[in-house]
């Protein structure tokens, strides 16, 4: 009787829909192997060379027979909020007016073009937009430094604000548009009144997702920024940042150093996690759907 | 002007007494022609509904009026509407000033998110900058004339998404009332609400008539029997395009009909 229900090859698609269940949970955990050990192994590495010293001093000069801590990293962290705090000044304008352009004007071939632009723009690789940097600014005013660096990355920011801005956007119901367009509401009032109030949690996610994005890279500070050994708040001049400075000093000959390395790791994965769970608390409260 | 020279069946009032005037009307989305030519009068201070089966073009011609249709891409519209003499479609009117003049009441209710009561009703007349006092006042005007006052003066700054759906749409209607529209389109107003709330907004649409003129597309017979003065019929052609059929009193085309297809239409045998 039960033959009847089962039907042909009942077994076989019992038996193959538990081969792939499995096979999609390995896969699933095979791809978090690599986050959960260079968080750990950055954390075991790290904590260790947290203190109050290493957050409120800068770098103090080491030489051989003395017991020198090696500072602080106080001068990498105002270096990376200065530069990367200035290109998200630049980036969050631009990113999010393009993104309402591609978004609100979505069918015309200009913004088809652009969008193509800006996929391509996100996938550059970070050390080929800092080298461009390096010779349209270093090398034109002769001198290394923080806004280069600043440059460079909103470069690298725009892109994901545009995409993200966009995104959100289209989430917004298009009836809330209409109601606006039938009350005689010009479209910039509409996008501006309207949509934009709607979709604002969400830009604020891609704007903070960018500079954690930013915050992390390496490559286009190395040949803009320079590197500094010294607190500077000037941006037009060479700079510390986190990541430069954990490159920097993993290959000094010093163990302090390197132990300082790994603290700044540290300190820049934490940064980058806090932003990504912040954003994940940000829009679950307040979501547009 | 002969508006009723293109169709014998239209018997809408002379051009004269009309509000609006639509004088070879003809609408595309692309090539295609969704509403074949047009010519009837719209007659002031009246309810007119539009009936027909689905996809006869009844809510392309209804967003036609105050020019919402083209915020689609691809669509136009050939021919012009006269409001109060003057062409809507004239390259040097703005359509944000048609749809100033001409409000619109959607299929579903469409409050803004994360925007109050108040702010809801309030949006439209943001736009022309007023100030709070008169905000005030213009919000509460509305709301009484969108017969929901009673049901929400305590509670203006809640949401107005935590409204029913039929108080939603009397607070849409309270919004496009808000900024004096001397002409309201209303695209299937009650199709997504519940008996007693559809019957709130057709004695609203009673009371409205009073001072301001009324175009309605409905799929509901009876509904239009019960709240028109005037009825277009509509339908597809065979060249697969929507056009008006039969216009008249509604009374007229509801009892005695001069189209079979209207006929047909009205005693339930199609559509």
């Amino acid at each position: 009787m039960a033959k009847a229900i089962v039907g042909r090859h009942y077994r076989r698609r019992v038996l193959v829909n538990r081969i792939m269940l499995v096979l999609t949970v390995l896969a699933t955990l095979i791809s978090l192997v690599p986050l959960v050990l260079i968080i750990l192994y950055v954390a075991k590495q790290g904590i260790s060379s947290l203190s109050i010293d290493f957050l409120t001093q800068t770098f103090r000069p080491i030489s051989f027979g003395t017991t020198s801590s090696g500072g602080g990293v106080l001068h990498a962290i105002v270096g990376t909020v200065i530069i990367v705090g200035f290109s998200l000044l630049l980036a969050a304008p631009i990113g999010i007016m393009a993104g309402i352009y591609l978004a609100e004007y979505p069918g015309n071939s200009a913004s088809t073009a652009i969008r193509f632009c800006v996929d391509v723009l996100s996938a550059m690789p970070s050390i080929v937009v800092g080298v461009t940097a390096y010779v349209l600014i270093v090398q034109r005013v002769k001198s290394f430094s923080g806004f280069a660096g600043s440059i460079a990355l909103v470069v690298l920011m725009v892109p994901i604000i545009t995409r993200t801005t966009e995104e959100i956007l289209r989430l917004v119901p298009q009836s809330s548009r209409e109601a606006a367009i039938a009350l005689g509401a010009p479209k910039w009032r509409t996008t501006l009144t309207i949509v934009l109030p709607m979709a604002l949690s969400g830009i604020a996610t891609g704007v903070l997702l960018a500079f954690a994005r930013a915050a992390g890279e390496t490559a286009p500070l190395l040949v803009t920024v320079l590197g500094n050994n010294n607190l500077t708040f000037d941006l037009f001049g060479p700079m510390q940042a986190l990541p430069l400075l954990a490159y920097r000093y993993t290959e000094q000959p010093y163990k302090v150093l390197n132990q300082q390395a790994w603290g700044a790791a540290f300190l820049l994965v934490v940064i980058v996690l806090g932003i990504n769970i912040l954003v994940r608390i940000f829009t679950r409260t307040r979501s547009p759907h | 002007m002969t508006a009723t020279a293109a169709n014998p069946n239209i018997q809408m009032p002379p051009a004269v007494d009309a509000h609006l005037v639509l004088d070879g009307l003809t609408i595309f989305y692309g090539s295609r022609e969704a509403v074949a030519r047009t010519d009837l009068t719209i007659p002031r201070k009246q309810v007119t509904a539009i009936i027909g089966p689905s996809g006869c073009g009844k809510s392309t011609l209804l967003r036609s009026l105050n020019r919402m249709h083209e915020t689609v891409p691809g669509a136009r519209a050939e021919g012009r509407v006269l409001l109060d003499g003057e062409n809507i479609y004239d390259p040097a009117v703005d359509p944000i000033q048609v749809r100033r003049r001409i409000g619109m009441v959607f299929q579903q209710p469409n409050p803004l998110r994360a925007r109050t009561i108040a702010e809801n009703v309030s949006i439209g007349l943001e736009l022309d900058g007023i100030g709070r006092r008169e905000k005030e006042v213009a919000v509460e005007r509305a709301l009484k004339r969108a017969a929901l006052w009673d049901e929400v003066s305590d509670r203006l700054d809640r949401p107005g998404t935590a409204l029913s759906g039929g108080q939603q749409q009397r607070l849409c209607l309270a919004r496009a009332l808000a900024v004096e529209p001397e002409l309201i389109l209303m695209d299937e107003p009650a199709s997504a609400l519940d008996p007693i709330a559809t019957l709130r907004i057709e004695e609203l649409i009673r009371e409205l008539m009073s001072d301001i003129t009324i175009i309605i597309v409905t799929h509901n017979m009876q509904q239009a029997a019960r709240v028109s003065d005037y009825t277009m019929f509509m339908n597809l052609n065979d060249r697969g395009s929507g056009g008006v059929v039969e216009a008249g009193p509604t009374q007229m085309i509801f009892t005695a009909p001069k189209s079979k297809q209207t006929e047909e239409y009205i005693t339930g045998r199609f559509g």
